[in-house]
């Protein structure tokens, strides 16, 4: 059963250096070493800002902290603000999740497994919504939720994300439910259980590595949504972190410590989520590039 | 799209409530009836259908569709955002876009984006990701590592940036430091250096991204034919130009098209670090924020979604030439000929 699971990342086997792996040439680790410190030296100013004071900070811009101080990170900790913020982006990153995962694999399921005419014609009515972001239909996307009455709720960002968020998702799915073999299907049927007892049974396990990849880019990109929440959210209660984010760095524009700590442990979760999925998520990407 | 698909089965089922009665059908799996197979199954088989894809299909439409769609109806009305627009001024608010310098200025700027992250981020990622696609130790630990200014968000990409570019920040303490005060510049306002300094900062956002997508794209490279050309007495670099190239081509050319269709959205990130107003005088503002300066915080929606459908059409244009000249080969099974 686990070799099915990855049939559609078939690549992904080489990925993984086996026992025997050579050190190669040095310049390759420097170059590389390098890259990698370009890439997180940003996220480490952000991080180890955090520990220090503003005194500390504005005498020595590019510094170490010295002494470590942890007071920024235990009062952004203390506060309701930040704790209220992070239960509405994680409200709405599940939500999203959720809805996504679902209607993404059901819809999936059809356009992958059943035979009917307009099969091909949905097929590409959500692959060019991949051409529609969500930068052009913002205004009246806000309108929308403003005549439905969802304005500053979750729900008001929610529903359009899991919306944006479906054509991705079937690129992504449908490989994977089209890689299923004929015979399990048939197998099933055998054993009596419908199309649809297929799907529940048979259909949601198997598919799983893409489900997470889509569920895992479902949530960080609901995590780290802005635009949107810009629009529908403009009661502070209701702010997700990237909106609360902004709105204490401005409001404590001066104590760069602060926004530094609250900007910091904000990144925690997406980062967290897609460092233990990484290898899924670069799997699926590999079948959607793939075509 | 629901519409056909809803009469499709009224007429099959004669039951318009399709998706509610099924919601119960879902329970039932009957011992397969043995004869009555041919009709039933049929039905059986439209009801799943709908079941299955309505709620998508209806939450799309409505979410992603009917906004964009209204986005056009929008942009021919000057106003206010209450009420049903009644103020029907034809094509002035495209007339008034067009004439805008602002608008030009903004639309000059994507420009200068779109080319400069493909400049700046392909010949770099694919470097990178030949590099890393050697068999090196702690190679899983540093493709985590690249890959995490990808999944912070733009708020945080944006706050923390704006904190080390500033006159006084650490990205001139650090120059003064190793004695390059000559390079220590005031990053984000002089107009002559923010869109530099935006590119930068792009640049370090979405090259991993890049790069991971190359590597994946290297890694389904089967690696006997580099084997072989090395038997045949290839070098490192022919086989590289020869083989591995060609054969990444149609991610290189995906990454392209990703990479512009965001260049020409990009809004996040210069909102961010120039708020509302600074981003026009810093030389930095897109087509993106300049809508939501002049539509939503202006209070004029109808220009704003005039603004929406020019900035879609450009995307669309550019994105139909891009894959009609460039894709083509790499995407005709993609999107079409994929039913089986």
């Amino acid at each position: 059963m686990t070799a099915l699971l990855e049939t559609p990342t078939a690549g992904k086997q080489t990925l993984r250096p086996t026992r025997k792996v050579a050190w190669g040439s040095p310049m390759t680790y420097v170059i590389a070493f390098l890259f990698v410190g370009i890439c997180i030296g940003p996220v480490l100013y952000i991080i180890l800002g955090g520990f220090r004071t503003n005194a500390q900070i504005t005498a020595d811009p590019s510094g170490l902290p010295g002494p470590w101080v942890v007071d920024n990170y235990l009062e952004v900790l203390a506060s309701p603000i930040f704790w209220r913020q992070v239960g509405n982006s994680a409200v709405a990153g599940v939500l999203t999740t959720l809805g996504v995962v679902a209607l993404g694999l059901m819809v999936s399921f059809v356009l992958a497994r059943y035979d009917f005419k307009l099969n091909g014609a949905m097929y590409s009515l959500f692959a060019a919504g991949l051409m529609f972001p969500m930068t052009v239909a913002i205004t009246p996307l806000y309108i929308l939720i403003r005549d439905l009455g969802l304005m500053n709720t979750i729900g008001g960002i929610v529903l359009p994300q899991i919306a944006f968020a479906l054509p991705t998702t079937i690129i992504i799915l449908v490989p994977f439910l089209r890689a299923i073999p004929k015979e399990i299907e048939e197998a099933a049927a055998i054993d009596g259980s419908g199309r649809l007892g297929f799907f529940f049974r048979m259909v949601v396990p198997l598919s799983l590595p893409g489900v997470i990849t889509v569920g895992i880019l479902a949530f960080v990109a609901s995590w780290n949504s802005y635009m949107l929440p810009l629009f529908i959210l403009n009661d502070e209660m209701s702010y997700t972190l990237p909106l609360g984010v902004q709105a204490f760095s401005s409001q404590y524009s001066v104590d760069t410590a602060r926004v530094l700590a609250f900007t910091s442990l904000s990144m925690i979760p997406a980062l967290i989520f897609f460092s233990l999925f990484e290898r899924r998520i670069v799997g699926g990407l590999t079948g959607a590039v793939k075509g | 799209m629901t519409h056909s698909l809803g009469e499709n089965t009224a007429t099959r089922t004669a039951s318009p409530e399709g998706p509610v009665v099924a919601g119960g059908g879902v329970q039932t799996p009957s011992p397969a009836p043995g004869p009555r197979r041919g009709k039933r199954t049929d039905w059986g088989k439209a009801l799943e259908i709908i079941v299955l894809s309505a709620p998508a299909v209806v939450v799309f439409l409505m979410f992603v569709i009917f906004p964009v769609v209204m986005a056009a109806y929008y942009g021919f009305f000057k106003w206010k955002g209450f009420g049903p627009p009644t103020e029907f001024v034809g094509f002035d608010n495209y007339l008034t876009i067009f004439r805008d310098t602002a608008f030009h200025d903004a639309l000059l700027h994507n420009g200068y984006i779109v080319v400069l992250s493909l400049l700046l981020q392909g010949p770099a990622a694919v470097a990178l990701a030949l590099l890393l696609n050697q068999k090196i130790r702690g190679r899983s630990v540093i493709r985590v590592l690249i890959f995490v200014p990808y999944v912070i968000s733009e708020v945080i990409v944006g706050t923390g940036w704006s904190l080390m570019l500033q006159s006084a920040g650490a990205v001139n303490d650090l120059l003064t430091k190793i004695g390059l005060e000559a390079l220590a510049v005031d990053w984000l306002s002089d107009p002559r250096i923010a869109l530099w300094s935006l590119m930068i900062i792009i640049s370090w956002k979405y090259i991993g991204f890049a790069v991971i997508l190359f590597l994946a794209g290297l890694q389904s490279i089967p690696e006997e034919l580099s084997e072989a050309a090395a038997i045949d007495g290839a070098s490192y670099w022919q086989i590289q130009r020869t083989i591995t190239l060609p054969l990444l081509g149609p991610t290189i050319r995906i990454w392209a098209f990703l990479s512009i269709i965001g260049s020409l959205q990009l809004f996040d990130l210069v909102y961010i670090i120039w708020g509302q107003y600074v981003s026009a005088t810093a030389g930095t503002s897109t087509m993106a924020t300049y809508m939501v300066l002049n539509g939503r915080l202006a209070g004029n929606y109808g220009y704003g979604n005039a603004v929406a459908v020019v900035l879609f059409v450009i995307s669309l244009v550019i994105a139909l030439v891009y894959q009609r000249y460039v894709l083509r080969r790499d995407t005709e099974g993609a999107l079409t000929e994929r039913k089986k």
